[in-house]
């Protein structure tokens, strides 16, 4: 079988930053990268079922400039076969819209089994890529899964809702599934497939015909405090710590 | 005068709470606003949803579940073909994810996800901002073309609509395709903690390190009287229960006091405990996303903070 995946270079800010001069990026300065949590657990997924299917491959796709040849190696690391970078000059990864319709060009020809996504990006969270790529294709989806199982071209897996709720359902392969953070513990690639994933040629696919973007980010203002609250740092040592926990508590309670 | 179109969240047959909240946001922009309530039975839920501000209620009258994303996908398709609108706001939850973004696609509606503010720019023109990079950053965004907007609006932003006097509606019929995706089995969390109702929450993270460290935190916050708390990497390690979790796929918490101890501070976590009165997080790592979300804080070892808590009470 063949199992693809998308893996997204996701962003770090640091607490203080500066943004580009058109006010739209934050400046580099400031970003450090990784690859997105639940795209790790989705290869890993990935890579189990192609193993308990007994033969097949694992193509990852990442949409983005030439750093997301970075997570793509990094996860090609794990064990999956081969990687391919989807860019075209100008593609605008702001929209979820835009980077489903490319990635889904991109998985189109290659005609997999079944498609994995991290359950959401962990830098801007959307949720969104996964559900648009199946749209796109024109395949079933289902999001925020986990524990999944393949007998014949069935899929059964779980979804998580809100307070704690999960539902069994099964879905006909071809499809989409978006894997939820902490769905398994990622393997640790073999040094072989760490030496094959440095050197790995990393072909770009160039999607064609895609629309105008209908969303785009105009400007960037940092927001100190996510939540707007202001921060009072405890001074002092744990013995500190603890009496101010406790002193609240009372208070509290 | 725009209209805007709300998609009504349905759980279990009942309308949810963020309903109210993506009604406040509709009603905000000044926009005619027409409410879709798609359930088994939906003109009983109709006094429910007439909310001030709503100028009609279109109620559709659904076979399947309200988990079923492909169903509410082509039921959503029928409701804005029906009534037109220029903006179709739905509340940012798991339901609304799941067919929001195909939705866009099939119809081409520009998308925007997880919004926290929305407004008219003085052309009458929608932009909505969104909160990025562990909410370090607010992104404006414009939608620069003339399709339709779908806004995914987070919960607990908006102020709820409130209940007003009943509002007309109307049943849409709509012929929807079967499922390609069928429910087997479905799990509710179990156990007698109740994490909603407790004024004062401890909770862990990954960062407590092992199961075994969980015995000293349990005792501490038994002793205290206060509930006890965890992330989703606490319950996916199979350390507690899942009637634990606090998060997106968790419980959503609003305590007078809640302690994260070891919490980074993800996304999904923060989802479920960012509204509570006061926030106090100690974590080893000083550039952790929950500092941004906190009233208190400090850089600690949470083990060290745990033994002066269990000789100080």
């Amino acid at each position: 079988m063949k199992v693809a995946v998308c893996v997204k270079q996701a962003l770090e800010v640091s607490r203080y930053l500066e943004f580009t001069a058109d006010g739209t990026r934050v400046d580099p300065a400031f970003v450090t990268t990784m690859v997105n949590e639940a795209d790790l657990s989705a290869v890993e997924e990935a890579l189990a079922l192609v193993e308990s299917a007994g033969d097949g491959e694992v193509v990852l796709f990442s949409a983005g400039e030439d750093g997301a040849d970075e997570a793509l190696r990094v996860a090609l690391a794990l064990g999956p076969q081969r990687a391919v970078r989807v860019w075209a000059d100008g593609l605008a990864l702001d929209d979820a819209r835009t980077v489903g319709a490319a990635l889904a060009q991109a998985i189109a020809a290659e005609a997999p089994d079944l498609v994995l996504c991290g359950v959401q990006s962990a830098d801007t969270g959307q949720q969104s890529t996964g559900p648009v790529i199946a749209a796109a294709w024109g395949v079933p989806w289902v999001p925020v899964a986990h524990g999944l199982s393949l007998s014949g071209s069935t899929l059964t897996l779980h979804r998580d809702f809100e307070a704690g709720v999960t539902e069994t359902v099964e879905v006909h392969l071809p499809a989409v599934v978006t894997i939820q953070v902490g769905a398994n513990v990622p393997r640790y690639g073999t040094f072989k497939d760490k030496m094959r994933a440095k050197k790995a040629d990393i072909p770009v696919v160039e999607p064609v015909g895609l629309p105008a973007p209908r969303m785009v980010v105009t400007r960037l203002t940092a927001a100190p405090g996510g939540s707007g609250r202001s921060l009072e740092m405890i001074k002092g040592g744990p013995a500190d710590v603890a009496a101010r926990i406790i002193a609240l508590v009372r208070e509290a309670n | 005068m725009s209209r805007c179109l709300v998609l009504a969240e349905v759980i279990d047959g009942a309308l949810a709470a963020v309903t109210a909240e993506a009604v406040g946001a509709a009603v905000a922009l000044g926009d005619e606003v027409v409410l879709a309530v798609a359930a088994a039975d939906p003109d009983a839920l109709v006094a429910a949803a007439s909310f001030t501000g709503v100028t009609e209620i279109v109620t559709v009258a659904v076979g399947g579940s309200d988990r079923d994303h492909d169903l509410a996908k082509q039921i959503a398709a029928a409701v804005i073909a029906d009534v037109a609108p220029d903006v179709v706001v739905a509340p940012f939850t798991i339901r609304s994810t799941s067919f929001g973004p195909a939705l866009a696609h099939s119809l081409d509606l520009a998308l925007v996800a997880d919004a926290v503010a929305l407004q008219r720019d003085e052309d009458g023109a929608l932009t909505a901002i969104r909160s990025i990079y562990a909410g370090r950053v607010h992104a404006e965004v414009t939608f620069p073309t003339d399709r339709p907007v779908l806004a995914l609006v987070r919960p607990s932003v908006w102020v709820p609509a409130d209940v007003g006097s009943p509002v007309a509606s109307r049943s849409l019929a709509v012929d929807v395709e079967p499922s390609k995706v069928r429910a087997l089995d479905l799990v509710r969390p179990s156990g007698d903690v109740d994490l909603t109702r407790a004024d004062v929450i401890f909770s862990i993270g990954r960062g407590v390190g092992s199961q075994e460290n969980i015995a000293a935190f349990a005792d501490v916050a038994e002793r205290l009287g206060v509930a006890l708390a965890a992330s989703r990497p606490v319950v996916d390690a199979g350390w507690l229960p899942a009637v634990h979790q606090v998060g997106q796929t968790g419980v959503t918490v609003k305590p007078r006091l809640y302690v994260a101890f070891g919490i980074s501070g993800a996304l999904h976590h923060l989802a479920g405990m960012q509204n509570s009165k006061t926030i106090l997080a100690v974590n080893t790592d000083g550039d952790a996303p929950i500092f941004g979300y906190a009233d208190l804080g400090a850089v600690a070892d949470v083990h060290e903070v745990v033994e002066q808590l269990q000789s100080l009470i």
